[in-house]
């Protein structure tokens, strides 16, 4: 058999459009061949390179749970050639995909032990992955709970499923959005995300923290765990640096002897100080 | 491996008999006031009188600009066409020198540490190396100090030691080099028992590699990298003319409803490779690209990919429009 | 030189500038220095072979910080300082220039007035190299420069040695890397490497100071300062500049008048 060629994209049918927010869509996307449906597998955490024929390729994570088989899902932010490209297609329109790149959160070993879900903006994707691949397996941990904040409420993406988890009583969930950016009828918190989560004060006991932002919240946020008895192996997060490849070849990704692609996306904050902090 | 006798008649003779077989010849030709590998038929249109080619060999076996698959969209469905091993050309790369034969293994490690690339190796599955071992060097040239030397046969299929008669030691050392041999197997006489050694440079070693390696595990937050990069420009020669760079951007070429995905050359170097599309920039300064240059050959790929990422060859420093000499850099951070 | 060293050391001593960028003797030729204390001023050579343009180093941020500096500058380098100062990128108060004139005085200008005046004296000079190539490249038909212009370009693999050596590509984003709408296919290939020259060219026209800086770094040996040079010669009798001294009038090619006897740009 003739050696694979690791750039050539798998064919997807985007199967639904899902608008989230300004510039904000998810696509469900479903493989066109059934044998590479088949064939494929993920896990929580692992992110893709999903082409727009006649514009390239960007790179975000599976933003659907392993649990849901059949079909993968994305959520990104019109904001580049690439992204404006996808944006322009409709459903039954075909684009491509590359994946499942990078390694997964180890939810096998969090059984037993509460999780705190804390995601800013257009970071909640990779989180939502975990947090549904956790509630499809809810007996499997203890205390749940979400802090999500956006800019403004206008930017909170899946707004449906947010009130999905507000509603559900295994779920802690706390939405919040930046001073200004709340509406005459907003009823969830009003400030930053770390403040919030100073606010909400989870127990770090046999928790794990799963930390998914802008690199600005990620650095407040860690100081306000780390105060609240959250050690190290007990922080995790997600990184995004610039990528083209996705399979530690290209080199964009490669921070302190790690490539991100490769060794991560996910690192736990343990990890993360074996690489230089200003590199991320 | 075997070692044989080839006069200089022979040389000729072997030279056109491989042209001859429809393989494509790279070697080093002058034109335009450089030295740089060009396809070539005979060889006196081979360069002589040169330290180094501009440019190393590495385009040929990982091109600057390569198309990795192509498309056509017809009615909402997309066909693809996957790059084709079968349209890469057998090559022989001629006067390849030790330090650019030498650049073919971290190259390939970079491409296939993990999962394999098809494209680099389709190429060096059809490449056959058969370098000049060095007679003459220049104070760019640091091989010795990167576990090389002007004999070193890493990456070659065969080596040559042109001799004072003008003929040459050959070093069959692989399959595909007694391949390239047997095309005119009478031109290769019993070997002579001349001494390799007595025609290569006195080159020796500038700096220790496990020195300067242990001082850049440690060197992360120096002000070294701020101190020798104030004068970078911050373009892409450096890396371009470099035997083991390989970092590389993904680009689309649109025509209608017909495309190609192309690979194409990058460089840490640049202000924008790493920039997100947030506008943040993990290497917002020069210093710090300047940083990553060096620790990914010296020390990332040593320890990752058990590969040094540099071979001594000195294209960077000589290419340089602002003088950033990399072994003076270098001896000056192992001397630290 | 002694002079020069002494000059220098005697401003950073006494906090005039934080920064004197001039050049040292590097391993193949001089090359660009950053003195930031009087005991590197001891390194400082200015001569003849000190060829790269140190105007490319004033406008980078990261570099000069918000410190007034001093640059030692060649007739290039003046020149572009100028340009930089009509293009609204340099100030008096941040920056102190000397020069060595023809007669080995230490020269020091603290207003582009000074230098204007100084650079007038000097008409702008064409090497032998580029005199030779550009009479060959005047001599061909548009079929041949077609074919050696896009030979050259074949050899071009988009390192940018070019953009970055030029004191006047300052721009934080190029255009090259614009790519809503992709302007120019980024990957070299010898049409894709002519798109980029030749929008280099158009955005350099009527700015380009003939320094010669992005010839001189090429590492593959592209004449590619001739093109400027060919198009400076060419536009100075349609839009009156005088080659060699700053545009005050504008670019050539991005300013327009709602009187230009041309229709289609209005």
């Amino acid at each position: 058999m003739s050696e694979k060629n690791i750039y050539l994209p798998y064919l997807m049918t985007i199967d639904k459009v899902t608008k989230e927010a300004p510039g904000v869509k998810t696509y469900r996307l479903k493989f066109q061949d059934e044998a590479e449906a088949a064939a494929f597998d993920f896990k929580a955490g692992q992110f893709g390179e999903y082409s727009a024929f006649g514009e390239g390729e960007s790179t975000f994570c599976i933003a659907s749970s392993p649990t849901r088989k059949g079909y993968i899902e994305c959520t990104f932010r019109d904001t580049g050639r690439v992204t404006s490209g996808l944006a322009s297609l409709e459903e039954g329109s075909t684009m491509g995909f590359r994946g499942p790149y990078g390694n997964v959160f180890p939810m096998d070993e969090w059984k037993g032990k509460s999780l705190v879900f804390i995601a800013g903006g257009i970071a909640l994707p990779p989180m939502r992955c975990v947090i549904w691949n956790a509630l499809d397996l809810r007996e499997n941990f203890k205390d749940i709970t979400i802090v999500y904040g956006a800019k403004s409420v206008n930017d909170l993406v899946y707004k449906s499923e947010l009130k999905e988890w507000t509603d559900r009583p295994d779920v802690k969930m706390v939405t919040t959005v930046d001073p200004g950016g709340e509406t005459a009828d907003w009823k969830g918190e009003i400030g930053f995300v770390p403040a919030i989560v100073e606010k909400v004060a989870p127990s770090s006991e046999n928790t794990i923290a799963i930390v998914c932002g802008p690199p600005i919240m990620i650095k407040y946020t860690f100081p306000v765990l780390e105060k609240l008895g959250f050690k190290d192996d007990q922080i995790y997060t997600t990184l995004e640096n610039r990528m083209k490849c996705g399979v530690g070849k290209c080199g964009r990704c490669n921070v302190g002897k790690l490539y991100i692609c490769k060794d991560g996306p996910v690192f736990s904050r343990e990890e993360l100080n074996l690489i230089p902090a200003e590199e991320y | 491996m075997e070692t044989k006798y080839i006069n200089i008649s022979g040389l000729e003779q072997w030279f056109d008999a491989i042209s001859a077989s429809g393989k494509r010849i790279y070697a080093p030709v002058s034109a335009r006031g450089q030295v740089d590998f060009m396809p070539v038929k005979h060889l006196n249109e081979v360069a002589k009188e040169y330290i180094q080619t501009t440019q190393s060999v590495k385009a040929s076996v990982y091109p600057k600009a390569e198309v990795l698959f192509s498309y056509e969209k017809v009615h909402g469905k997309v066909n693809l066409t996957d790059f084709d091993p079968e349209s890469v050309s057998e090559t022989v790369l001629w006067k390849v020198h030790p330090c650019d034969a030498a650049g073919f293994k971290p190259l390939s490690a970079i491409f296939n540490w993990d999962t394999t690339d098809k494209l680099i190796n389709a190429h060096l599955l059809k490449t056959t190396v058969v370098s000049y071992s060095c007679a003459t060097a220049d104070e760019s040239c640091f091989c010795t100090s990167v576990n090389g030397s002007p004999g070193n046969v890493s990456g070659s299929d065969i080596q040559l030691t042109i001799l004072s008669d003008g003929g040459a030691i050959a070093e069959i050392l692989t399959a595909k080099g007694e391949a390239l041999v047997a095309l005119l197997p009478g031109v290769f006489e019993a070997d002579r028992g001349d001494k390799k050694e007595k025609y290569l440079v006195d080159l020796p070693a500038k700096f220790s590699l496990e020195e300067v390696n242990a001082k850049l595990n440690k060197a992360f937050n120096s002000t070294v990298w701020k101190e020798q990069s104030e004068r970078c420009i911050g373009c892409g020669a450096c890396a371009f003319v470099c035997p083991t760079c390989a970092c590389f951007d993904i680009q689309e070429d649109t025509h209608g409803s017909k495309g190609r995905r192309i690979r194409c050359w990058d460089a840490c170097g640049f202000a924008l490779f790493t920039m997100h599309t947030s506008g943040h920039n993990p290497r917002e300064h020069q210093s710090q690209r300047w940083r990553q240059r060096i620790l990914h050959k010296f020390s990332y790929m040593p320890e990752r990919l058990s590969v040094v990422g540099c071979t001594g060859c000195g294209r960077c420093s000589r290419a340089c429009p602002v003088d950033m000499n990399i072994l003076e850099h270098i001896t000056s951070i192992a001397e630290q | 030189m002694e002079k020069l060293r002494g000059r220098a050391a005697a401003l950073l001593a006494d906090g005039s500038v934080a920064l004197i960028i001039g050049y040292e003797e590097g391993t193949k030729r001089p090359r660009p220095l950053f003195c930031r204390n009087s005991e590197s001023t001891k390194k400082l050579i200015f001569d003849s072979r000190c060829i790269n343009n140190l105007a490319v180093y004033i406008t980078k941020k990261e570099l000069v910080g918000k410190d007034r500096i001093a640059v030692t500058a060649s007739i290039s380098t003046l020149r572009s300082i100028l340009q930089l100062y009509v293009e609204n990128q340099l100030s008096e108060e941040k920056l102190l220039v000397l020069t060595v004139d023809l007669n080995g005085e230490l020269r020091e200008f603290v207003t582009f007035d000074e230098i204007s005046a100084y650079v007038a004296q000097f008409e702008l000079k064409r090497g032998e190299r580029e005199q030779e190539i550009l009479s060959k490249i005047e001599g061909m038909n548009r079929e041949e420069r077609w074919k050696f212009w896009l030979g050259e370009m074949s050899h071009c693999f988009k390192c940018y040695a070019c953009r970055s050596a030029c004191p006047l590509c300052y721009c934080s984003k190029c255009v090259v890397e614009v790519n809503r709408p992709q302007w120019i296919n980024p990957w070299p290939a010898p049409l894709a490497n002519m798109e980029w020259h030749i929008n280099r060219a158009m955005h350099m026209v009527g700015r380009c100071t003939a320094c010669g800086a992005c010839g001189d770094a090429c590492p593959v040996g592209i004449p590619i300062d001739l093109i400027t040079r060919k198009m400076m010669k060419d536009m100075a009798p349609e839009f009156g500049y005088i080659p060699g001294q700053p545009a005050k009038q504008g670019n050539a090619l991005s300013s327009w008048k709602l009187d230009d006897r041309e229709q289609f740009i209005r």
